[in-house]
């Protein structure tokens, strides 16, 4: 129906989004017969979320005309945005940007670096950025999810912490249980991504490729790839948060230094 | 002469070395009771005399040096200095708030105090590794703080840091010390609060300390319980450990200590024997 209206593709484009952002609101609504009041922050997040895109997609216009190597810029920027959005969602825990930021780019640039190395990732703009972006988005959950977890884990365990380091235990092998906890808690999603791949989801990358015309069974194989490197990401990326934050609660003398 | 007997009696009473260090143990603490009779004595007549005979009779374990705590600018532990005789058990009371567990949690320096210092042994705990004091300066908590696993795997939690594993008949040793002879291969899930306190202590002792801190042990748990971990506290202090217990039970600081320290508002009032310090504190009340 909207084809015929508008025979321009960005146009086109725009009106989509407004018939989602639509279906959108009615959701919002509905939430309010309830009594939640979300409408007004639903608008916000639709009209961010689409601002941003769309900013992405006209940069993206701009680096294809571009030398290779502005695609590192792009990441690099993806990645210190990933830090400030985890570190937001866990503002209580000190230092979390840093232990964010160093997480998601070691976590996510040696797994996006050595594959674009060995061919996997294609180094072309149009390649590295979206699949780069969505192994920096899935590190940016899965630390947020760790050091979540990592917070509730020391503030609902302070006795038995402080027990272990009342009997001589160093500071790390106090908290490890925590660190095993919230480590194995912050790769849920990313398992869950690779047992029900085709079975309950087709992801978005896949669909992508199958509607611009790839063979469904290529695109059917590079989803499981791109998967399987979320999920590697997603672990590096957790074991180096965890590491990090560990040592960020505790004072030099070995006391913990968690606001009670 | 007394100061090594001290020191080589209270690994004796930790680790089971069995019936003949227990002896030396009951007659080390006759003389140490007729020794601190006889300075309390000494005390009401010349301060100065008894404090000289302190030094020279009972060697010193603990010294807290003008001890200050200070969270988000209020004090809460006030310039507090007082020394904690070897083999003694010497309880802090005081109403609740008064900064007794503040207090404690700065002696094994789980809180890094404002300002002051601890001697232990005459030694300025920051230059001992944190590890090591708090292996040598051991705390019982409030409540029972079990790790998931067995009642043996808690008991050698504290040696396993150290690098060892205790002997079977070492943890029969410490559970008999505490009254759960048997228990060793029981699930913590399965045990009862005063069981999984008693539990507490013996994982402490297994680390053969010096000093036991005792924070309001007995607070968390029923009447029966309570009695029981009294026994194993009068146990523990008669094999030579010197303890510290705050509590704001009078009638049990009175049952347990030999002197107690009396704490309010972050400063210590008084120190000095149980009944003097908690005679003057019936009487205000």
């Amino acid at each position: 129906m909207l084809k015929q209206l508008f025979p321009n593709q960005v146009a086109l484009g725009f009106a989509q989004a407004g018939v989602t952002a639509v279906l959108a609101m009615i959701v919002g609504f509905a939430a309010r017969k309830r009594g939640i009041h979300v409408e007004l922050e639903t608008l916000i997040a639709l009209g961010r979320g689409l601002a941003q895109i769309v900013a992405v997609g006209f940069v993206l216009v701009l680096m294809l005309k571009g030398p290779q190597w502005t695609s590192a810029f792009m990441l690099s920027a993806m990645v210190i945005a990933a830090g400030a959005t985890s570190a937001r969602r866990t503002k209580k825990i000190p230092g979390s940007f840093q232990v964010s930021f160093w997480s998601i780019l070691l976590g996510s640039g040696s797994v996006i670096a050595v594959m674009t190395w060995a061919g996997v990732i294609d180094g072309a703009i149009t390649s590295i950025v979206p699949v780069g972006s969505m192994i920096i988005a899935n590190a940016m959950n899965t630390n947020a999810l760790a050091l979540d977890r990592f917070w509730a884990e020391v503030e609902s365990h302070v006795g038995e912490i402080e027990s272990a380091l009342a009997l001589g235990a160093a500071p790390d092998v106090s908290v490890s249980p925590a660190v095993e906890k919230s480590f194995s808690a912050s790769l849920i999603p990313a398992l869950n991504n690779l047992r029900s791949l085709g079975l309950v989801w087709i992801p978005g990358l896949m669909a992508g490729m199958v509607l611009t015309g790839s063979s469904p069974l290529y695109a059917a194989i590079y989803q499981f790839v791109v998967i399987a490197m979320i999920f590697a990401s997603s672990g590096l990326t957790s074991l180096i948060s965890t590491s990090l934050i560990r040592h960020r609660i505790f004072t030099p003398a070995q006391q913990l230094a968690i606001a009670r | 002469m007394v100061a090594e007997n001290g020191r080589s009696l209270n690994l004796g009473g930790a680790t089971a070395e069995g019936g003949g260090a227990k002896k030396i143990t009951g007659r080390f603490n006759e003389l140490k009771s007729f020794l601190l009779k006889l300075v309390y004595e000494t005390q009401r007549l010349n301060p100065h005399d008894a404090a000289a005979c302190i030094l020279f009779l009972v060697p010193i374990m603990l010294q807290a040096q003008h001890l200050t705590r200070a969270v988000r600018s209020k004090i809460i532990v006030n310039d507090v200095s007082f020394d904690v005789n070897a083999g003694e058990l010497l309880a802090i009371v005081g109403p609740s708030g008064a900064g007794k567990s503040s207090l404690l949690r700065l002696l094994n320096r789980l809180d890094e105090p404002t300002s002051g210092t601890v001697l232990v042994e005459g030694k300025d705990y920051r230059e001992i590794s944190t590890r090591d004091l708090r292996r040598r300066v051991g705390m019982v908590m409030q409540r029972p703080f079990v790790f998931p696993g067995t009642v043996a795997e808690n008991l050698g939690f504290g040696p396993q840091q150290q690098g060892r594993t205790p002997t079977d008949d070492e943890i029969e040793q410490l559970l008999r010390d505490v009254g759960l002879i048997g228990y060793a291969g029981q699930d913590v899930r399965h045990l009862s609060g005063g069981e999984a306190q008693r539990v507490c202590f013996a994982r402490a002792l297994a680390n053969q300390p010096a000093v036991l801190l005792l924070d309001e042990p007995t607070s968390a748990l029923d009447e029966t319980a309570k009695l029981d971990v009294e026994t194993v506290i009068r146990r523990i202090s008669a094999q030579g450990v010197t303890c510290v217990m705050v509590t704001h039970d009078f009638r049990q600081a009175r049952r347990l200590a030999m002197r107690a320290a009396q704490l309010a508002f972050g400063k210590l009032v008084r120190v000095g024997p149980v009944s003097e310090v908690l005679n003057v504190e019936t009487a205000l009340s």
